[in-house]
């Protein structure tokens, strides 16, 4: 199969993006989208021009690096998937195909199609954990969890961490990334001790970082290549009032 | 008898109590001493972000590079399967002695009796450990942890959270690293490519990084090393590891003088989605826990054609059952990789390529119901039908052995210290506690024990010693010798300006690799790698076209950065396969089997590690750790 392809090119931040064409010929539908681009990149590189820049890693769907929009939509247009895990077989033959980075303040561009998501670093590190040293921890089984709260944390903490949720967002939130961390730890004894200082944290942490508000449009989890649900943001409603409540509301650094 | 003269320095006494007795003796700081000291570390997968972490928690002051933008990105995010621990929840008569004898014997008698053992009693704590971080591992409908079998062992160990073990460890060593970032104990590096080790005084006192964002070659100082750099697998081109993990930290120490052990001892793991064409840029493992319920099998017929649902069972060959009665589909990965080889090698593989066989879940299906694999395996089977195109639940997978993991590594003592003062070295970098094969499962284990609750005791007791320096000593001569070798390497690199982009070289020495350092190596062919890889040496650094700048991202000079490395390396595997003239797990020499094609172990000769230094222009030169079995009898490994 052939496609046309419209990369947007961009030196760093500050540097003016634009978008540029690219035709690939001969190219078999089996592979995946970003071995597709290693085709492109060994024939520019071949041709001593630069390479487009993105990012990517396991190549398996789980480390979260890759990530940037195909056709105006995040990780393209398979469901719950992916760039890395995209094959040509979702495209037809001769389709264009735009590719652009995450587009979001919070996000700012560092080459072509990578961006810096650093700041979902930063919200994690603001309360995203249960505070126990190592060594300290008491006997596994002492702690009993009901398999249903057990495997609802699981499907919350399969988050990657990709970015997508905020990209698909008209207004850029991160809600459905932080809400993803404080349900896996609210569900589980274990994180429930420090939950109310923890949602007032996270969630300012949100704010500080630039992140939009969230107006339950459900674009994020629409989009998410792990299907990370709604009832995420719910429960960080439930856990914020509840927080404001008790007088936890609190800046991270009050 | 061979003569050794390398030795690991575990304590003498008891192996049952020798772990805990030596933890007790060792120096101590309190956390206001610990303040006084700096301590690097190099990667933050699950042995890096652990040790940084529990560093941290005592009081050093840690600052953690990782050429990812995050430290969950690290390669330990995408193990699947799970990590083993001696809990005995099941009552099925495990112990913390089974465990070690099971992992001594998955390693086929290579590996140190002390720090198996270690390694064993500790699996516990750290099971503790991630559950009271939040871990959502599986459970049952008791609330209780839930278990499931592994390859090699009999019992049931394995702790597990779906097909996603890996991720949910990494995001809980994760979040205790978070927690003291928070704290400002731990300082983050994000894309920082390490490309040097700087010794003052013959100790490990820095580093030479290469900011990936702007290009800045950097040096940083501290009182002690860490590397948690992983494995090498990307030698081999393609491999189960991520695209970018590469051997460059650990070759880089290497070649400032820690010796590189065992490094041809590489784990080809059975169950992988075949390579299916050239262009093809890594390659997915289907997890081992698959084959608790998925039967391994060819056709019995050489060249059948037919499709799988259409051949009769009794023109089907499960050949894993029929050679290994006791173990059947679960035997160890290098057993089950060793004989996929070998039916597709009598032309019974499967496929358009005929190097692939089946793994069949329609038993399963039949007996538990689709729904219960689905719970079991849901998101493998989804991520094999996005791959392949094609329905597990309907057809059998195929599957073929690939490169996955490495047991060889920097050659540590017991305390995981290097043969540099200093420079420690845990989690998969270091040749580690897997022998000649790692059982499923303990990659996990040994990463977290390594870096939780090995590592912050021995390290402690180094510094203990240690005059803390207090200051940033970078512009010492070591740190800028080293900081402009490291600067006319990389022009050097940009200026070669030839026809090929990286990767073609690197796919051209992943061949050599795989055809004769690969799942069966002889004489013949090792010799041949030996004049072949130079070859590729000199394509390297004479055809090579790195586009763009060097002040800027460069993913192009990242990967030449490495590349130059594995061809260096890939060399010393060779020597290595060469010398040890025995098959023993993974390392299979052709010349060395025994009638029933099982590996022939020459345990009078070769019951040793094998260390090699590094120099420039000679071969290397062996140092061999005479290994000591005085509690486990060494026997001939049987699965049947």
């Amino acid at each position: 199969m052939n496609v046309n392809l419209k990369i947007w090119r961009q030196g760093s931040d500050s540097d003016k993006g634009t978008l540029k064409a690219y035709r690939l010929e001969n190219i078999d539908p089996n592979i995946s989208f970003l071995e597709m681009l290693d085709i492109l990149n060994i024939k520019l590189v071949k041709e001593k021009k630069d390479p487009v820049a993105f990012d990517h890693d396991c190549r398996e769907g789980i480390c979260g690096s890759c990530g940037f929009m195909i056709n105006g939509r995040p990780h393209g247009p398979q469901k719950a998937t992916t760039v890395c895990q995209l094959h040509m077989r979702a495209f037809n033959n001769e389709d264009d195909i735009l590719l652009e980075p995450f587009r979001a303040e919070s996000f700012p561009v560092i080459k072509d199609l990578s961006v810096d998501r650093k700041s979902f670093d930063r919200i994690i590190s603001s309360g995203g954990y249960v505070s126990t040293n190592t060594g300290e921890a008491p006997e596994a089984n002492s702690i009993s969890i009901e398999k249903e709260y057990a495997d609802e944390a699981f499907l919350s903490s399969a988050c990657i961490g990709c970015g997508a949720c905020v990209a698909a967002c008209k207004n850029s939130s991160a809600m459905l990334f932080t809400s993803a961390k404080v349900s896996h730890l609210s569900l589980l004894p274990q994180g429930q001790k420090e939950g109310k200082d923890r949602v007032a944290k996270m969630v300012a942490t949100m704010d500080e970082e630039g992140f939009g508000s969230c107006t339950n449009t459900g674009a994020c989890s629409a989009e998410c290549p792990k299907e990370i649900g709604q009832i995420n943001i719910a429960r960080l409603n439930q856990e914020y009032i509840s927080s404001s409540l008790s007088g936890f509301l609190k800046k991270k650094d009050g | 008898m061979t003569q050794s003269n390398l030795f690991s320095k575990a304590p003498e006494g008891e192996l049952y109590t020798k772990w805990e007795e030596y933890k007790g003796s060792l120096n101590k700081l309190t956390p206001e001493e610990a303040n006084k000291y700096k301590i690097i570390v190099i990667g933050t997968g699950l042995a890096g972000a652990s040790a940084s972490a529990t560093l941290a928690e005592r009081g050093f002051n840690v600052h953690a590079f990782s050429f990812h933008e995050s430290p969950r990105r690290a390669h330990s995010i995408a193990a699947q399967g799970g990590i083993n621990a001696a809990k005995n929840y099941k009552s099925d008569g495990d112990s913390v002695m089974r465990l070690f004898y099971d992992t001594i014997k998955g390693g086929d008698f290579r590996s140190r009796e002390d720090n198996v053992y270690r390694l064993a009693e500790i699996s516990k704590n750290i099971i503790d450990q991630c559950v009271a971080q939040g871990v959502p591992f599986a459970r049952e409908y008791g609330g209780l942890l839930d278990n499931r079998s592994f390859g090699g062992v009999q019992v049931s160990r394995t702790f597990y959270a779906r097909g996603q073990t890996g991720q949910q460890l990494l995001l809980g060593a994760y979040s205790a690293l978070s927690r003291q970032m928070e704290k400002k104990k731990v300082v983050f590096y994000p894309r920082h490519d390490m490309l040097d080790v700087v010794l003052v005084e013959g100790k490990a006192k820095g580093i030479v990084t290469r900011n990936l964002v702007d290009g800045k070659v950097e040096t940083h100082s501290a009182d002690i090393v860490i590397l948690a750099t992983g494995g090498y697998s990307n030698v081999y081109y393609l491999s189960t590891n991520a695209m970018a993990s590469n051997v460059t930290a650990n070759w880089r120490a290497h070649r400032k003088g820690a010796l590189f052990a065992n490094p041809s001892f590489t784990q080809i793991h059975p169950t992988c989605i075949p390579v299916k064409n050239d262009f093809q840029s890594k390659l997915t493992l289907m997890s081992e826990s698959l084959r608790n319920d998925g039967r391994v099998w060819v056709p019995k017929k050489k060249n059948d054609q037919r499709k799988p649902t259409e051949i009769p069972e009794e023109e089907r060959d499960y050949y894993l059952e029929r050679i290994y009665p006791a173990f059947g589909n679960l035997v160890p990965r290098d057993v089950a990789s060793r004989r996929a080889k070998e039916v597709c090698d009598e032309g019974r593989g499967i496929g358009p390529t005929g190097f692939a066989v089946y793994l069949d879940f329609q038993k399963a299906i039949e007996e538990k119901g689709e729904d219960f694999i689905r719970e079991k395996y849901g998101n493998l089977f989804d991520m094999y039908q996005n791959i392949t195109d094609e329905n597990p639940y309907k057809t059998p997978m195929k599957i073929y052995p690939a490169v996955h993991y490495t047991m060889g590594g920097l050659w540590v003592d017991y305390n995981l210290m290097t043969t540099i003062k200093g420079l420690f070295s845990i989690g998969e970098s270091n040749f580690s506690d897997h022998g000649a094969n790692r059982l499923g499962a303990s990659a996990l284990m040994q990463g977290l024990a390594d870096g939780y609750f090995v590592v912050p005791h021995t390290a402690m007791d180094f510094l203990a010693k240690e005059t803390p320096l207090m200051q940033d000593i970078t512009d010492r001569p070591e740190f800028k010798e080293a900081a402009e070798k490291t600067k006319n390497e990389i022009a050097k690199l940009m200026s070669v300006d030839g026809k090929l982009a990286v990767d073609e070289v690197h796919r051209e020495l992943g061949k050599i690799v795989w055809d004769k350092i690969g799942m069966a190596r002889n004489e013949a062919g090792l010799k041949e790698a030996l004049l072949e890889i130079p070859k590729i040496k000199e394509k390297f650094w004479n055809d090579i076209s790195i586009p763009g700048s060097d002040k800027d991202i460069n993913q192009e000079l990242e990967k030449a950065l490495r590349i130059k490395d594995f061809i260096e390396l890939a060399e010393l595997m060779a020597f290595d396969a060469l010398d040890r003239k025995e098959s023993c797990g993974a390392h299979f020499r052709e010349e060395y089997q025994t009638e029933e094609n099982e590996a022939e172990r020459n345990d009078q000769d070769y019951k040793y590690v094998a260390a090699w230094d590094y120099s420039e222009n000679e071969e290397p030169k062996l140092y061999k750790e005479e290994l000591k079995y005085n509690n486990v009898k060494l026997k001939t490994r049987s699965y049947k």
